[in-house]
């Protein structure tokens, strides 16, 4: 089936992830972040960290909105932010969310971040195979 | 039986307190059955994340990753078989 593009969105508050931070600690962070984002969240200043989690979360979001589920639901830490050295991010998909990619024809993934002092917000664009062949 | 129900009352109304905490509805959580659905109340996902750490610190549980899904904070009545289903397992 063609599914041609898909877009999901999500924005969030900066203070709530802080919030959440501080009422769970590294509880909160570890159920939802893979290894390699909570080591670049928490690379940069105390006062960055929440940002780049608020994010990320948005990213995962967003990324949910695009994947579409019913009901089979994939974890957070299927959802992955890459960063490359220079600062570009990707997708990475596994699990569920590589299974709900895969079943909805969607083949290439792109996210691109954005924060201020108070909301961080992602957008991801999800393009299935047939979409822009002739 | 009656003291099974008691305990199921009462598991009941404490996810009710959590929720009404944690879960920054935009419905009353009084107004809801145990079978409406939370998202449809104005449950977030980042609020999700928080109920369930919440839910595990007050029942001393730990919510397996395949219950790390939107799904399985849907419902008052999900969240206490998935509670039920971790403490029997503990037990």
């Amino acid at each position: 089936m063609a599914v041609g593009l898909r877009v999901g969105t999500d924005l969030v508050a900066i203070q709530d992830i802080a919030t959440s931070i501080a009422n769970f600690g590294d509880r909160y962070v570890r159920r939802i972040f893979t290894d390699a984002e909570i080591a670049y969240c928490q690379s940069g200043s105390a006062e960055e960290a929440p940002a780049r989690f608020a994010a990320r979360f948005a990213a995962k979001e967003a990324t949910i909105k695009a994947l579409r589920p019913n009901y089979h639901w994939s974890a957070w830490r299927e959802i992955e932010v890459h960063r490359d050295p220079v600062g570009w991010c990707d997708l990475v998909l596994s699990g569920t969310a590589a299974e709900l990619a895969r079943d909805a024809g969607l083949t290439r993934f792109a996210v691109s971040l954005a924060h201020d002092s108070q909301y961080a917000t992602a957008v991801v664009v999800a393009q299935g195979a047939t979409y822009g062949d002739s | 039986m009656e003291t099974r129900n008691i305990a199921v009352n009462t598991t009941a109304a404490e996810i009710r307190a959590i929720v009404k905490q944690h879960g920054r509805l935009t419905t009353l959580v009084d107004d809801l059955a145990d079978d409406s659905d939370l998202y449809q109340a104005g449950l977030t996902s980042h609020a999700s994340v928080n109920l369930m750490l919440a839910l595990e610190d007050r029942f001393e549980v730990e919510f397996p990753e395949r219950m790390l899904r939107r799904g399985a904070f849907r419902t008052v009545d999900v969240i206490r078989s998935a509670i039920q289903e971790l403490t029997e397992g503990a037990a």
